[in-house]
């Protein structure tokens, strides 16, 4: 045994001293570290302080908002309309009840065809002159002030014809479809081509191809956009102002004038009465409640079918 | 069962690119046939004639006669229905991310507008089976989603996918080139089982798999078919110096 020199066994180490490494790297190495250790613990700062400079003003509204209008909410401010200035009490309930109506007509009318108009952008109008043209005009639209989009709509829906909920709701549409298609387009066009290939390959027409595997497959991107543009409109005043006009009383028909909470807070919100400021912040705060339980419904909703392991 | 292909004088394009030049060769029924060859060669786009996949690309064309059996592909039929005639599985594991395993074999006919279930679930099974699959996802087939199987699980399950609107011919374009090689292996296997039933044209870049489950081997090159024989006689005696080149790793 001991005649192999390649089993020569090692010599007896002592094992009761720690030894420190013999080699130590050189000043250059260890400056590198250094420098590297440093960076990316002001990266990860850097970006840990702007998620705060993000969420703070959101956590701040919503709790200047819980300060000011949460006294003024009661049962009242749910099932009454409003009183008449000097009476006590009063609600904002047709308010509420019209802000949901103006945007279900907006979502109704806004959606599909933003959804439908994305599609044709994604799948059928690559490359095509009417592609570019939606593309182009989807992106001014976007751009284009709240308030000229309220102006429009009274110009082509309300003149000669009185304010009306639908002309709300469609007014709210216009603005909604822009975002929809562009990121209907922008997340169909993140589906592999893999996908297609493969509905193609089992003998699937390219209509159901589009409807079953391609929108399913981008759907919760889709549902997302919807949401925002949803969330977007939801707080408009200005078209509303033009359009739907406001109403003190109940109103359920789409031809009259209807109420909206973002309407009733800018109305009470100008007013030189103490009692309506107060109803005002009450009706911010259900404002932005309302809006953010909707958000976070579809989202669970969504999110339900979803499967195990699914990506 | 099977059937036979006719190629005949097939001439395919991308863009202004001459992808495939004159390709003449017979497929026999329920044989596998194996496709060799260098990258870009044009075996890709040659079975992606076979099922009129290449025509999906908006700058593809091609030209020729191709019959299986009796009908001209290009003449007397939609692209639509010669898919489902003719299987295909692809390069990469294609499942559909958002259906479950059983719903991903069923896609086929679920997407055609095929409901009864009690078909759907004799149909599923029964792919499954024949796709070696079946007992490894069969206690979750609705629950787990066709994305979440190991890539080889995923082949075997686009094998299934393919196979459960009964095809008569299965396309397969290098179906084991991104799995390891026990997957390699048991696709391999499944090959020697399909052939019974199936028409099967196989292309690989692994000379080794044509030698093991084709009965023919075609070898491309530069858009030609340069020769095409019983895999035995390409892998011992090839006729062209080029195929000799090839398949003895002078070049490629």
């Amino acid at each position: 045994m001991a005649a192999n020199p390649l089993h020569t066994p090692p010599p007896p180490q002592d094992t009761t001293i720690f030894k420190a490494p013999v080699d130590r790297p050189s000043r250059r190495v260890r400056m590198n570290r250094a420098r590297r250790y440093v960076w990316n613990h002001a990266v990860t700062a850097l970006s840990v302080l702007s998620t705060i400079v993000v969420i703070a003003p959101l956590v701040a509204i919503l709790a200047y908002l819980i300060y000011k209008g949460a006294s003024s909410l009661n049962l009242g401010f749910f099932t009454h309309i409003p009183a008449p200035v000097g009476e006590p009490g009063g609600g904002m309930a047709n308010a509420i009840v019209g802000s949901g109506i103006v945007l279900a007509l907006a979502s109704l009318m806004g959606i599909p065809i933003g959804i439908a108009a994305g599609v044709y952008l994604a799948e059928f109008g690559r490359g095509k002159l009417l592609a570019s043209a939606v593309r182009f005009t989807a992106d001014v639209l976007n751009g284009v002030p709240s308030i000229v989009m309220g102006i429009a709509a009274w110009v082509v829906l309300v003149k000669g014809r009185g304010f009306s909920a639908l002309a709300g709701g469609v007014a709210l549409a216009i603005m909604m479809i822009p975002t929809i298609t562009r990121t209907t387009e922008e997340m169909l066009a993140t589906v592999p081509h893999a996908i297609r290939e493969a509905a193609y390959g089992l003998g699937v027409p390219k209509w159901r191809t589009v409807l079953s595997v391609t929108l399913k497959t981008a759907s919760p991107g889709i549902i997302t956009g919807c949401m925002l543009a949803f969330a977007r409109v939801a707080g408009e005043t200005a078209p509303l102002i033009f359009t739907a006009f406001g109403n003190q009383f109940w109103s359920f028909n789409l031809t009259e004038p209807i109420a909206a909470l973002p309407l009733q807070i800018y109305v009470y919100a100008i007013s030189p009465y103490d009692e309506w400021h107060r109803l005002a912040w009450a009706g911010s705060l259900v404002l932005i409640v309302m809006i953010m339980a909707a958000v976070t419904l579809v989202r669970i909703y969504a999110n339900r079918g979803v499967l195990k392991g699914a990506s | 069962m099977g059937v036979g292909i006719d190629v005949e004088n097939l001439n395919a394009w991308y863009g202004s690119t001459h992808t495939l030049q004159d390709i003449s060769l017979n497929i026999p029924a329920n044989h596998a046939t194996a496709l060799i060859g260098p990258s870009g060669c044009g075996k890709s786009t040659f079975v992606r004639c076979l099922n009129r996949m290449h025509e999906t690309n908006p700058i593809a064309r091609a030209t020729g006669v191709v019959k299986m059996g009796d009908v001209d592909i290009y003449e007397d039929a939609n692209p639509v229905e010669i898919r489902r005639r003719v299987g295909m599985v692809f390069q990469r594991p294609n499942p559909f991310p958002t259906m479950s395993i059983y719903d991903n074999v069923a896609s086929g006919l679920k997407l055609n507008g095929f409901r009864n279930r009690a078909i759907l679930d004799e149909t599923v099974e029964r792919s499954l089976r024949a796709a070696a699959l079946w007992d490894e996802v069969k206690d979750e087939l609705k629950k787990k989603s066709g994305a979440s199987l190991s890539g080889g699980q995923q082949q075997r399950m686009c094998i299934a996918r393919a196979l459960a609107v009964d095809p008569e011919v299965l396309l397969m374009d290098e179906p084991a080139s991104a799995l390891d090689p026990v997957s390699t292996s048991k696709i391999e296997d499944l090959i020697f089982e399909l052939k019974r039933q199936y028409t099967i044209v196989i292309v690989t870049h692994n000379m080794q798999q044509a030698a093991r489950v084709a009965e023919n081997t075609g070898f491309f090159l530069n858009g030609k078919m340069v020769e095409f024989d019983s895999t035995h006689k390409i892998f011992t005696n090839p006729k062209d110096k080029r195929t000799e080149d090839y398949i003895t790793g002078r070049f490629g």
